[in-house]
């Protein structure tokens, strides 16, 4: 009786939650995929026709815009790990007793609805606001300048709102780094720089690759910043899949965008994690 | 520096010292602005909170009050969408933790059959870009005609957070002794007792912080919400509509006020733990 | 509160056996799941005897629910409690309608089931999506026998629409007009044509709006055809002109309601606008002009969907907003055109009763064009072209992209 527990054991705890995960994600995904392969509208229906085209004609009109969304991805995970890096290391090798008073400050943004941060900095970055106000009264930028809506605004409101996301997992990896392993290094004659780069950076790559993980999907898939901050000539693939699905109702369409963004993003990220040994880099993440 | 040219012994001071790697000073700097740079937006929508505008839109200071806070919940529909968001993120955080510490000890605690891909769904939950779990949500709910609203609000936050309380919980019980719980029913107690006096206390650092994380993300969800809330509204959803027909100040408000509960219960658990670790 | 990515997680996700069986499980799914989405088209003609039917033993329960749009009621809800006071019946007024196809993204699934929304009365705008609730048959028809105040006070621009014939299924909550804001602090010229929008004088400072009627009207304007008789001929012709606006640097941004905001700050200088947010943004600088080809008379409209669980009384309400006592007091605070002409007396008769910045205020609307429009303007608006569903699909693939940048 005890062994018969013993081995349904592990099914009964993870029944509850397992169910919920095939209930609201992996039977909705299946749902998607079938709508995508649908034709019709609201007022006539959809009926499966196995429409593959539903992919090419999404593509055709919008595959630029994918291809944008993967830049600006690119950009802005680049920048936030440009930002977050130096700061993590400076944090976690001289932050001193403060070292969480600092890493907590870099983490303030997450107690801000993440809506009303891209508003505010709509308000900040504004034409004749605090910023390019002054600069303009004082002639510096020419009446015409902007940085709102532009590719600019987009790409820095996205790297803003996903830095965190990337300055705890290389804080987490540097903080980890074993100073005698650094001492060692120097004992071998090591300079500063060739310290850093042969002990430090690697030893602190994991986290970097960590954080690509966590920020590059949720930046490429975004719509919320290119609405708020972009222009015409900015929209992601996140807008046009929300237009598609709330203001035309265009649900099989819709679908086969989200589809093949989903598919393009876990491909990637899959790839991704077996070039460097997945269970490297997720190994020094999870800790 | 002069120190320790004029220590006796400063032959391993020196290499102390120099192990430190880059000068802190500009990395400090740098470290300020970042800081300043992160706070800024945070800063101008606090200040707004106190501006006395007159008209529906609320961009130009016109001078301090305190109007809004006073006004607080002069709006009746952002209250309302507050109050959702609250009551939305409180029982995703009881039903996420629930399930989703009972997960994670099945995938920490035990080796069975299936574990793979119970762990690659969790994974591409985790993964997944929230945009498309959204709209597969939306697809589902209108292929089978499920009007949206708090409940279906409620089963889309479960379902992203359950597998972040799972990860946690399953980090913290890989680790643990297994001998401890045997020790517990070799002394006689069964295994609601032995889950509840000793596995349960074990895990609870993993249970707390998923718990706190699916109550963050819940709160502060935008994007799945949009497609699963039919008429019904959350506060981001309520501020993402404002910005149509201008941001009211009692946004601005609520927004310092959410800002500031969250930096003192922060603070004030760090000051507890650390209380309480002074006390041992 | 780092979401940590488990390493056993990561070995899990490479293990292809379980990879495939989860596709194999998905393909089995999709194609139980390969289902259809059913149709529900053609309800939108009605009979005497249907309006007859659907009323027939209805009765007022002495409550009901109303979804509105945010702006359009006051925030002490002033209207509502003088009509709780008048017929007694209980008034839950949600603010929950930002966008005329979100909202029908949004009831939509409940009404096609025959489910109750929650609502009794709901206010949207003339366009795609009225049409379709109508020829969907989500909506209760009107029994005109309950709204006289309607048969005598509505303004006869505000009757029989042509998306609406008769006032079947709505009648006008409130209207406004589409033409161009102007911040003159930047504008050193008066702008009375659509052409000015496409002036390169103005590059990057010009705001269009997203919505694509209201984009494609304006189009339509520039290049010389009437909207509410257009052909996809000229919907091309509009398109390629707002393609050449953007793509030459004219377009700032596609915005929904924002423009206000941006036209305020500067952010643009000239904007298709909306006539009642330049009327409620009270300031000096901005001017709102209804360009001399044209502009677009939109209208919100009050309807009851057709699973109101008390549509008696959601009819009395209708009918007590087109008593101009009543409706004044709303027109007051909203700003928008009101589809009750005969208003104006009241307003103007409040204006004289009140003091300082009320007075003031008060002046002002009885005398702005933005709310009462001269003949002249109301016969250069046009309504949106009403689109059947082959008509809309052509419509969207035509001005959507446009809005996308593409």
């Amino acid at each position: 009786m005890r062994r018969v527990k013993g081995v349904l054991a592990p099914y009964l705890l993870i029944l509850p939650g397992g169910l919920w995960l095939a209930v609201f994600f992996a039977v909705p995904l299946v749902f998607m995929a079938s709508v995508s392969l649908m034709t019709g509208n609201l007022i006539d229906g959809f009926t499966m026709t196995w429409h593959w085209q539903n992919y090419a004609d999404g593509l055709d009109v919008y595959g630029d815009k994918v291809v944008r969304s993967l830049w600006y991805g690119l950009l802005a995970t680049a920048a936030c790990i440009a930002l977050a890096y130096p700061a993590a290391y400076w944090i976690a090798f001289r932050g001193g007793r403060h070292k969480s008073t600092w890493l907590f400050m870099l983490l303030l943004p997450f107690f801000v609805s993440f809506v009303l941060r891209t508003i505010a900095w709509k308000l900040v970055l504004t034409d004749q606001g605090p910023v390019l106000g002054p600069l303009k009264s004082w002639g510096l930028l020419p009446e015409g300048f902007h940085i709102l809506d532009s590719g600019f605004a987009v790409v820095s409101g996205l790297t803003y709102n996903f830095l965190p996301f990337m300055v705890l997992p290389i804080y987490v990896a540097l903080e980890r780094v074993d100073h005698r392993v650094i001492e060692a290094a120097y004992d071998l004659y090591a300079g500063r720089f060739e310290a850093f780069r042969r002990v430090v950076l690697p030893l602190s790559l994991p986290g970097v690759f960590a954080g690509v993980i966590m920020t590059f999907v949720p930046v490429t898939s975004d719509y919320v910043n290119a609405s708020v901050l972009g222009g015409p000539g900015n929209t992601m693939i996140g807008n046009v899949i929300q237009t598609e699905y709330f203001t035309n109702s265009e649900y099989a369409t819709a679908s086969a965008l989200s589809f093949t963004l989903m598919a393009l993003l876990l491909l990637g990220i899959f790839a991704y994690a077996r070039a460097l040994g997945t269970k490297d880099v997720l190994e020094a993440a999870g800790r | 520096m002069t120190t320790t040219l004029t220590a006796p012994n400063s032959a391993p001071r020196k290499r102390r010292h120099r192990h430190r790697p880059i000068k802190g000073r500009g990395l400090k700097i740098y470290t300020v602005v970042l800081v300043a740079w992160l706070l800024l937006p945070i800063g101008v929508m606090m200040l707004f909170g106190f501006n006395d505008t007159h008209s529906k839109q609320n961009f130009q200071w016109e001078g301090f009050t305190l109007h809004w806070y006073a006004h607080l919940f002069d709006k009746k529909d952002l209250t309302t969408a507050l109050v959702n968001s609250l009551t939305i993120a409180l029982l995703t955080t009881l039903l996420a933790t629930v399930l989703g510490t009972l997960a994670g000890l099945a995938l920490g605690r035990h080796r069975f059959r299936g574990q793979g891909l119970a762990n690659v769904v969790m994974f591409a939950a985790i993964s997944c870009p929230e945009l498309v779990m959204g709209a597969s949500l939306l697809s589902m709910f209108v292929a089978t005609e499920t009007p949206r609203g708090y409940l279906t609000i409620l089963a889309a936050h479960v379902m992203f957070s359950v597998s972040f309380v799972a990860i946690t919980v399953r980090a913290r019980a890989v680790g643990l002794d297994a001998s401890i719980e045997e020790a517990a029913q070799d002394l006689g107690a069964g295994p609601w007792t032995t889950f509840r006096l000793v596995t349960l206390p074990m895990v609870m650092p993993g249970v707390t912080s998923g718990a706190l994380l699916a109550f963050a993300l819940s709160v502060d969800d935008f994007v799945i919400t949009n497609f699963t809330s039919g008429a019904t509204q959350t506060f981001p959803l309520w501020v993402w509509a404002s910005t149509r027909t201008g941001t009211p100040p009692q946004v601005n408000v609520m927004g310092t006020l959410i800002f500031a509960a969250g930096v003192l219960l922060a603070v004030g658990n760090v000051v507890l733990t650390r209380r309480r670790a002074r006390a041992r | 509160m780092i979401p940590r990515t488990d390493p056993a997680l990561a070995r899990g996700m490479t293990t292809r056996r379980d990879a495939l069986r989860l596709f194999g499980a998905a393909a089995a799914v999709l194609a139980a799941g390969a289902c259809s989405i059913p149709g529900q088209g053609g309800r939108g003609k009605i009979t005497q005897a249907q309006i007859d039917a659907f009323w027939k033993g209805k009765a007022g329960k002495g409550s009901i629910n109303w979804a509105n749009w945010p702006g359009y009621m006051q925030d002490d809800r002033q209207t509502i409690k003088e009509f709780t006071r008048d017929t007694g019946v209980q008034v839950t007024y949600k603010e929950v309608i930002q966008e005329a196809s979100d909202w029908f993204g949004k009831v939509q699934a409940p009404l096609a089931a025959g489910q109750s929304i929650g609502f009794d009365l709901m206010v949207v705008t003339n366009g795609i999506q009225t049409t379709k609730m109508i020829e969907l048959g989500y909506l209760a028809p009107l029994d005109h026998g309950r709204l006289k105040n309607f048969q005598k006070w509505a303004g006869p621009k505000f009757r029989s629409p042509a998306y609406d014939p008769g006032n079947a299924f709505t009648i006008p909550y409130v209207s406004g007009a589409t033409g161009i804001a102007y911040n003159t602090k930047y504008v050193k010229e008066e702008i009375t044509s659509i052409a000015q929008l496409f002036d390169p004088k103005y590059k990057g400072k010009v705001g269009m709006m997203s919505d694509s009627q209201e984009l494609g009207n304006f189009g339509m304007f520039a290049v010389g055809a009437d909207p509410e008789k257009s052909t996809p001929k000229d919907w091309e012709n509009a398109a390629r002109k707002l393609r050449e606006q953007r793509d030459r640097g004219i377009v700032r941004k596609y915005y929904d309601q924002g423009y206000i905001d941006a036209v305020a700050k500067g952010d643009t200088w000239l904007t298709m606008a909306w006539s009642g947010d330049v009327y409620s943004l009270a300031n000096d600088d901005v001017k709102f002009v209804v360009p001399r080809e044209g502009g677009s008379l939109w209208t919100d409209l009050m309807m009851i969907p057709k699973t109101a669980a008390n549509p008696v009384d959601a009819l009395t309400l209708m009918d007590w907003l087109y008593d101009p006592r009543h409706n004044a007091t709303l027109t007051e605070f909203i700003n928008y055109i009101t589809p009750v002409p005969a208003t104006r007396q009241y307003v103007t008769a409040d204006a004289q009763k009140a003091s300082g910045d009320d007075k003031a205020d008060l002046e002002r609307l009885a005398v702005s064009p933005l709310v009462y429009p001269s003949d002249a303007d109301m016969a250069r608006l046009r309504t949106y072209r009403v689109l059947s569903q082959a008509e809309e699909t052509q419509y969207q693939k035509i001005f959507t992209p446009i809005v996308q940048g593409s």
